[in-house]
């Protein structure tokens, strides 16, 4: 699924001008499973799954795999229907130069919701 | 298509609070028992622009919101330019109580939501006679910090972009889109530091878990409404209160997140004009007495 996040974002011309100064690479765990995105002027522009050796990035953000089920379930439930949400209940760690998630912050949330079930609606999305 | 007012009004009131000179911004709507609105952190008064558009509640009651000072259209006091802006408990009673004499508001009822409903909190507890009623929503004893304040304010990280987009999700996944970015909009629209400013009120200085519990709900009824959605003050938060507070009544709101009255009008009021029929229910049976 994560494999399509380059579609689902470039896709959305809205979201990749949002981004369009926004260049970085960052490293996304789903459990044990990690994954480095690259972004380039706000489009995805590799996605590649781990293990890896030495992974560059200039941010983690790592939470269990259960956790980001629900998050990209369609109607997520109350908790779980937004990246703050996760962070509150500390089970999404958000690790490295958060300078670079923060000043992209909707930009990093819109993103990582493209990846809910197509046709899910907008709600807490943005 | 011919233009519309709301019947909104606004003023400038001038007032001294804290020992120096403010420009407060009063917005106004309806008549009859004055229902006084507090705004979240980081917004405004705006953000009760459906209660007054809404003929169900000014028909029996004055609603008012003021913009805090630093919010909305209110100004920073003069020097606030060399000062760092930082919510107290004590500050934002004094402020409230301060603009409520200058408007002679018999006691009102107060609706406050987030900062607003934690302050209303501390009323409840510390100057319920003022008061005929009080309206909690989201209103939490305390909020942990949950990630770094500092990213709300510093020169690489636009403070309106981030401060809509921490809050984006607290926004309950129903709400209108129209309604949503109208919420999210205020936000990105406070003056820098200010939103952090006032988080030092709502997870630093105002925490009042221990004493919740003192309230007298004899003195003054106390209602609390929070939304489901909302992470920052959960439902459990809320009902953690109601239930160390007794004669409290707390509603858990389906579908809402932490801006009740501005990400949801109608289904807000599902659960708003109940309360304040009762409100106005136990007053007449009072003045019957």
């Amino acid at each position: 699924m994560i494999e399509t996040l380059p579609r689902r974002v470039n896709g959305d011309e809205a979201l990749v001008r949002r981004g369009r100064f926004l260049t970085t690479t960052f490293l996304l765990e789903v459990g044990a499973t990690a994954w480095l995105i690259s972004i380039f002027e706000g489009r995805i522009v590799s996605v590649a799954r781990g293990p890896f050796v030495m992974p560059s990035s200039s941010f983690a953000l790592r939470a269990p795999e259960e956790e980001w089920r629900k998050f990209w379930s369609s109607k997520p439930p109350p908790g779980s229907n937004d990246v703050m949400a996760l962070i509150k209940r500390r089970v999404l760690k958000a690790e490295g130069d958060l300078q670079v998630f923060m000043a992209n912050l909707r930009y990093f949330k819109e993103a990582l919701a493209k990846l809910r079930a197509e046709g899910a609606t907008e709600g807490g999305e943005a | 298509m011919s233009a519309r007012f709301e019947p909104i009004v606004g003023r400038y009131m001038h007032l001294d609070l804290f020992g120096r000179k403010h420009r407060i911004y009063v917005e106004q709507a309806g008549e009859g028992t004055p229902l006084l609105c507090l705004h979240t952190a980081g917004a405004d008064g705006r953000q009760y622009r459906a209660l007054m558009n809404d003929e169900r509640i000014t028909q029996r009651h004055r609603v008012i919101a003021f913009d805090m000072p630093w919010h909305g259209k209110s100004s920073p006091p003069s020097g606030w330019h060399d000062e760092e802006y930082r919510l107290t408990s004590a500050q934002y009673t004094t402020m409230i109580l301060e603009i409520m004499t200058a408007l002679e508001l018999d006691r009102p009822i107060l609706i406050g939501c987030s900062i607003g409903g934690r302050i209303a909190l501390h009323l409840a507890l510390e100057q319920p006679e003022r008061f005929r009623a009080i309206i909690g929503l989201q209103a939490g004893a305390h909020v942990d910090p949950y990630y770094d304040l500092n990213f709300l304010h510093r020169p690489d990280v636009h403070g309106g972009e981030v401060s809509a987009a921490i809050v984006s999700g607290l926004v309950g996944p129903d709400a209108p889109d129209q309604e949503r970015w109208e919420t999210l909009w205020h936000y990105m629209q406070g003056g820098p530091g200010v939103f952090k400013g006032d988080l030092h009120f709502y997870k630093l200085d105002g925490d009042i878990r221990g004493r919740v519990a003192q309230i007298d709900t004899r003195r003054c009824p106390l209602f609390l409404l929070s939304g489901e959605y909302d992470y920052s003050c959960t439902p459990e938060e809320t009902l953690a209160v109601a239930k160390s507070v007794a004669g409290s009544e707390a509603a858990i709101m389906k579908g809402l997140g932490h801006f009740p009255m501005s990400e949801n009008p109608a289904e807000f009021f599902k659960y708003l004009l109940p309360v304040l029929d009762k409100i106005g229910a136990t007053e007449s049976m009072m003045a019957a007495k």
